[in-house]
């Protein structure tokens, strides 16, 4: 008994911290494959509408991005919307031979899969929209999905 | 002089190492994933093939028409119209429940789970726009007219299943037999200019 009593006088061993580095290599891990970089750099400003009834995107190896939009740079490029393809300007009709490169880019089977998103500025005009929406109907690439950001569209924006 | 021992290299430092990598990408990261409203586009029409005679056209009764022009103003079967109204208006149309005759017609189908069940299966939502309307607008008439649909289809499911449709999983062949009682049929016309320019 009297043993019990000495032990209960002893200081707590401090934790042990030597499985840390092994933790916090694990996260690392998680978090280096999970992480998706961005593969190209926007230069037109995106800012999507909000919707409530959206779906998402699940494989993202079968979907390619088309941007409309200001110009980032409205000094040099003016404010017209501008379309971007990849890393560049383009005009629509370059948008049938893009739907074709990126198709070329997968296998058989997930070409017919392909999802084209439209990455579209809530305050562009219709008509540059309906023209790419023209050119996507003649290159076949029919399935598409119109990016929005969640949130209902007939409240006031809220800002946090 | 005797050799020193080889002294090992202190690894107490790494745990820093790897906090700096790991804050690194847990800012890079960004978990948000895409989202947005998913839709088909028609077809090219074939221009060798002759247009559709008049027996094939659409009956104006299942046709509800949405126009959009250059002041995002909406007319909705050639009412001026408030876009809060609009999903009302979209759900009385899809489903027709007093059997109107200016609504769709209902003609019965056989769904699985369901068996034999009225439906307005011929219906077309045709929403038009003018190359003047903003995006925004554009998308929140959609997002509208998609949500008649959920709720529709929501209340359906939740009758005979006792589960909202939004919250099945891909692949549910219930799914299907909710869909096919109310099939999604937004039409996105050729190009017009409404209103004038």
């Amino acid at each position: 008994m009297a043993r019990f009593q000495r032990s209960g006088k002893k200081k707590m061993p401090g934790i042990s911290t030597a499985s840390l580095p092994d933790i916090v290599f694990m996260l690392l891990f998680f978090f280096m494959v999970t992480t998706v970089m961005r593969e190209v750099s926007l230069i037109v400003k995106v800012k999507p509408p909000r919707a409530t009834e959206v779906k998402k995107l699940e494989n993202r190896s079968l979907v390619s991005y088309i941007y409309i939009g200001r110009p980032a740079n409205t000094k040099v490029f003016g404010t017209v919307p501008r379309i971007q393809l990849n890393d560049a300007f383009a005009t629509k009709d370059k948008i049938r031979e893009f739907v074709s490169s990126e198709r070329d880019k997968m296998s058989e089977n997930d070409q017919k899969r392909m999802t084209v998103s439209l990455k579209v500025d809530q305050d562009v005009e219709m008509g540059i929209v309906t023209d790419v929406k023209q050119e996507l109907r003649k290159a076949s690439a029919l399935k598409i999905n119109y990016s929005t950001r969640k949130g209902n569209p007939l409240e006031k924006e809220r800002y946090y | 002089m005797a050799r020193k021992e080889l002294q090992e290299i202190n690894a107490g430092s790494m745990a820093d190492i790897a906090f700096l990598l790991l804050i690194f990408f847990l800012v890079t990261t960004t978990m948000d994933t895409d989202s947005g409203l998913t839709r088909r586009l028609p077809q090219m029409p074939d221009e060798e093939k002759p247009k559709p005679d008049d027996e094939n056209l659409i009956k104006e009764r299942n046709i509800f028409l949405v126009l959009v022009n250059r002041n995002n103003q909406l007319m909705v079967e050639n009412q001026l119209m408030d876009i809060t109204q609009l999903r009302a208006a979209a759900k009385e149309f899809i489903e027709n429940p007093n059997d109107d005759p200016n609504l769709p017609a209902k003609s019965e189908i056989d769904v699985p789970y369901f068996g034999k069940i009225m439906t307005t299966k011929n219906h077309v939502i045709s929403l038009q726009t003018d190359n003047g309307t903003s995006y925004g607008t554009y998308i929140t008439v959609q997002n509208e007219l998609v949500a008649a649909y959920n709720e529709l289809r929501n209340a359906k499911a939740m009758q005979k299943f006792g589960i909202k449709y939004t919250d099945m999983k891909e692949g549910d062949d219930r799914m299907d037999a909710i869909e096919d009682i109310y099939p999604l049929a937004i039409s996105e016309a050729e190009p017009k200019n409404i209103g004038g320019k």
